[in-house]
């Protein structure tokens, strides 16, 4: 357990790739098998139910410490982590505990605690509060809400295993998707070459892409394929064994929130994997991406839900045939058979996600125009020659969005940031113009320099007008040109749309809150490009 | 009417005729401490602890000062002031003014445990005091100096034995100081740079002994400090007087270091949570000592410890200043004075 702490103590700081990537070799080095199962399962998303929730925690540190929840409340909104406000609001430890305890040991503890009474999990977590150190205790922390986000991608952890072990990282890429459970897989079988095929709904690690602005430096025009770049949520659709499963990037098995999938398993030949696109559309032409998400956040999907935002599948790749793997096979042969496939299947919720036809990139520049009158986000450009790389490699495979749309507004709101942007006002609500009223209209994050960050965050602190707990109302006087990928109506805002990824373009330190944009123009967008 | 006052310019003693750490050029300063944003250029006359006069000439230049030692009564108009340590950095003082039968003090910056360099602070009795708060929330809570020097040693000795050169980044003055005497355990040379070379003559020609260090200069070649430690202002990091420690690790000692978005935000390879100032519970038991009956909170956390302050009984409101600003200020100083 102090050996994990400290490894997550490392990678939360560490500024380099390489002195992440050797101390996570050194880890699996070292590590007892079972720990090293649960650090792969956590990094990859794989968490146990959690045990508390994060208001309880609340209540008993505060029970513990003796703090009003007002300055709990302030201290949480300055450090900007519940798990690490609590393990430094709690007193150091009463005994220093000679730490035997393995992260395996300490997560079977935790599991064995699921069903207990109220009281009887307050004894068990503040008793461990009281012997661990700070940083074990914001491990401990993190373990029991089930919220492991700690700064190092999964490609990283693959690359770890592959030096330790000796396993090739494409193979490990694999071996870690899908369906296992970490309290009762061993190490070896986790990262086995002949390993039975047990699960039939392992998933491939997806083909992913970098974004490209000059497509001219790609070469000769001929060499690639050329699709529509869908906003939906990207997917695989498996069927092994007279089964189908969906998964999604996220690597979350989906297959019950889209139950209209369930009539693939007739249309589609038993073991073949596709990779596409789960996007609600109507006779071939996709919805707004909004309307998806009023689905998938809810546990249960209705007959309302399955009617008014029809779920279908784009499909542009196949990775699996006849059980066979193939994403080896160039990428025109797999289309070939990707064609063919959905021809046969001839199903109208599985949709063949077309071929953009152009000769020349100036063609294509041209075509790129009106992705959004095809419902699309931009293109995809492929190398015809290439095979399905695991996860993101340079090269072969490139996203080439439009320009976002935008919008300029005014700065209202303020509240502090988190992790790395802790005790900084960095998150923000803009407001658009509605006769001599601001209307608020997105809430942004990102997009500025930690230079800007810093001068915007000196701003509010001089000009805030009132306190609302943690939000600040601020003077109107910054305006920022916000970027969006699309729009939709909404009756949860008080603008009555609602944006998709709203981001701070450009800070218009050139123009005067009287120069934002007004409510209509809003609309007006939301005319052209929200139905 | 109240002793001290809050006004444009800064604390301002009516009755003694002066201003204390004013943030715009009066007649009279009184100076708790050399820091920027408390010792700033323009006054005519400054009067301050005999250890920060010579860090005051070596930032305000040329200026009319005088100065006194500690707990020794000074009159000026119709106020007995006394200078009391404040524990902060070398000379920091709290300042005492007493008129009639009532006593105000201000507390300036100040830290509660002994560093063994800036003076053991001193609590004193007052009928009002005026405290700091910049780590005025109960998540900032120190590690003894003891366990934190033997923290920044183990980084120091390990990061060398990894064949990378450490580079420590806190405040020229106050910080650079306290790294310096943690370092001399090592027995690593130590080369610094031209701020804290500064402060460090300034101090030593106040006859202050200091550990010896080298001074990184433009000419030296790379290889001179391989296996040594390198102590900069936080300004220095990421710019490209840097490189010369090229292939190096950062280290920042600051006690924002307490809470880890801070240190990823700073993009240091370690933070260390070691501060000039009082954590929370030094806040709170400094209060409790002076036994005053009001206390104004200034820069930091004002609104909160007040507060809290406040639901202890202890009559508390929070005062705006110009106070708080020494570490933008450095760090614009140094990224700029790459050659210093």
């Amino acid at each position: 357990m102090k050996a994990f702490a400290q490894l997550i103590t490392v990678l939360g700081t560490s500024t380099k790739t390489n002195d992440k990537l050797d101390t996570l070799v050194r880890y699996f080095a070292t590590a007892p098998d079972r720990d090293k199962v649960w650090v792969i399962a956590l990094f990859s998303g794989r968490r146990p139910k959690r045990l508390v929730n994060a208001a309880l925690l609340k209540k008993w540190c505060m029970e513990e410490t003796e703090l009003p929840e007002w300055l709990f409340e302030e201290a949480y909104h300055t450090a900007g982590d519940l798990a690490e406000t609590i393990a430094l609001l709690l007193p150091p430890p009463v005994v220093a505990l000679e730490e035997m305890r393995t992260l395996a040991s300490l997560m079977d503890e935790i599991i064995a605690q699921d069903q207990q009474p109220e009281e009887n999990k307050r004894a068990f977590v503040t008793k461990h509060w009281k012997e661990m150190t700070q940083g074990e205790r914001f491990v401990f922390n993190k373990l029991l809400t089930g919220n492991f986000r700690i700064g190092v991608s999964q490609k990283t952890i693959v690359n770890a295993l592959a030096k330790a072990t000796g396993v090739t990282a494409n193979l490990i890429a694999h071996r870690i998707t899908g369906n296992w459970d970490p309290v009762t897989i061993p190490f070896e079988e986790l990262m086995s070459e002949t390993a039975t095929a047990a699960d039939n709904s392992k998933p491939y690690p997806f083909c992913l892409s970098y974004a490209v602005d000059d497509v001219h430096a790609l070469g000769n025009a001929n060499d690639w394929q050329a699709e529509w770049k869908w906003d939906g949520i990207r997917g695989q659709v498996i069927r092994r064994e007279g089964e189908l499963f969906v998964w999604s990037r996220g690597e979350e098995l989906v297959t019950e929130k889209f139950p209209e999938y369930t009539n693939l398993l007739q249309a589609l030949p038993d073991g073949i994997v596709l990779d596409g696109e789960i996007i609600p559309s109507v006779e071939g032409k996709p919805l707004p991406f909004a309307l998806l998400q009023t689905r998938i956040g809810r546990k249960n999907v209705t007959k309302k839900h399955l009617q008014e935002v029809p779920v279908t599948f784009f499909a542009y790749d196949i990775l699996e045939y006849e059980g066979k793997d193939i994403r080896d096979w160039p990428l025109l042969q797999r289309r070939e058979l990707l064609e063919s496939i959905t021809q046969q299947a001839n199903h109208p919720l599985l949709l063949l996600s077309p071929v953009v036809g152009f000769s020349s990139w100036d063609e294509l520049t041209t075509l790129r125009e009106s992705s959004r009158d095809n419902g699309a986000e931009g293109l995809m450009l492929k190398n015809k020659n290439s095979i399905y790389h695991a996860g993101r490699k340079t090269g072969d495979w490139w996203k080439w969005k439009v320009d976002p749309l935008t919008i300029d507004g005014v700065l209202i709101y303020a509240q502090k940031g988190h992790g790395r942007r802790s005790n900084l006002y960095t998150d923000y609500t803009f407001a658009v113009r509605d006769g001599d009223q601001l209307v608020s209209f997105a809430k942004a994050y990102s997009g500025l320099t930690d230079k800007e960050f810093a001068q915007v965050d000196a701003f509010i602190k001089r000009n805030s007008i009132e306190k609302f707990g943690p939000v600040r109302t601020v003077k109107p006087e910054l305006v920022f040109e916000i970027a969006f990928e699309g729009i939709a109506a909404s009756n949860r805002h008080k603008s009555g749309v609602a944006l998709r990824f709203p981001r701070m373009h450009r800070w218009r330190t050139d123009k005067k809150p009287e120069e934002i944009n007004t409510l209509d123009d809003l609309k007006k967008m939301l005319e052209a490009y929200g139905k | 009417m109240p002793l001290i006052e809050f006004t444009e310019a800064g604390l301002y003693c009516r009755a003694g005729g002066f201003y204390i750490d004013p943030w715009k050029p009066v007649d009279r300063a009184v100076i708790t401490h050399a820091h920027s944003d408390h010792a700033r250029y323009g006054s005519r006359w400054y009067l301050c602890h005999h250890l920060t006069l010579p860090l005051l000439r070596l930032r305000l230049g040329d200026i009319v000062a005088e100065s006194i030692g500690w707990n020794e009564p000074l009159k000026i108009g119709d106020v007995t002031i006394r200078l009391h340590p404040a524990g902060h950095i070398i000379g920091s003082s709290q300042i005492r003014i007493e008129h009639k039968d009532e006593v105000w003090v201000f507390s300036g910056d100040y830290k509660t445990e002994d560093d063994g360099i800036s003076g053991a602070f001193e609590p004193v009795k007052c009928h009002t005091f005026i405290t700091e708060s910049t780590f005025g929330l109960p998540l900032y809570r120190w590690q003894p100096q003891a366990a934190l020097y033997q923290s920044i040693v183990d980084w120091t000795v390990a990061t060398v034995a990894d064949g990378l050169t450490p580079v420590i980044t806190g405040y020229s003055l106050g910080k650079a100081q306290r790294i310096l005497d943690c370092l001399s355990k090592t027995g690593l040379p130590v080369f610094v740079h031209g701020a804290i070379w500064n402060i460090q003559q300034a101090l030593l020609s106040a006859g202050l002994p200091q550990p010896e260090v080298k001074r990184v200069q433009p000419d030296l070649p790379a290889s001179t400090y391989k296996g040594a430690v390198i102590v900069a202002p936080p300004g220095a990091d990421g710019s490209t007087w840097m490189r010369r420690f090229s292939p190096y690790r950062t280290a920042n000692c600051s006690g924002w270091m307490q809470v880890r978005g801070n240190v990823r935000r700073r993009n240091a390879d370690a933070g260390f949570a070691l501060s000039d100032h009082a954590d929370w519970q030094g806040l709170l038991s400094a209060v409790k000592a002076t036994g005053a009956e009001q206390v104004y909170v200034t820069h930091g956390f004002q609104s909160a410890f007040s507060r809290y302050l406040t639901e202890l009984g202890i009559a508390a409101a929070e005062v705006k200043t110009a106070y708080g600003t020494e570490e933008e200020e450095e760090a614009a100083a140094t990224s700029e004075g790459d050659a210093a």
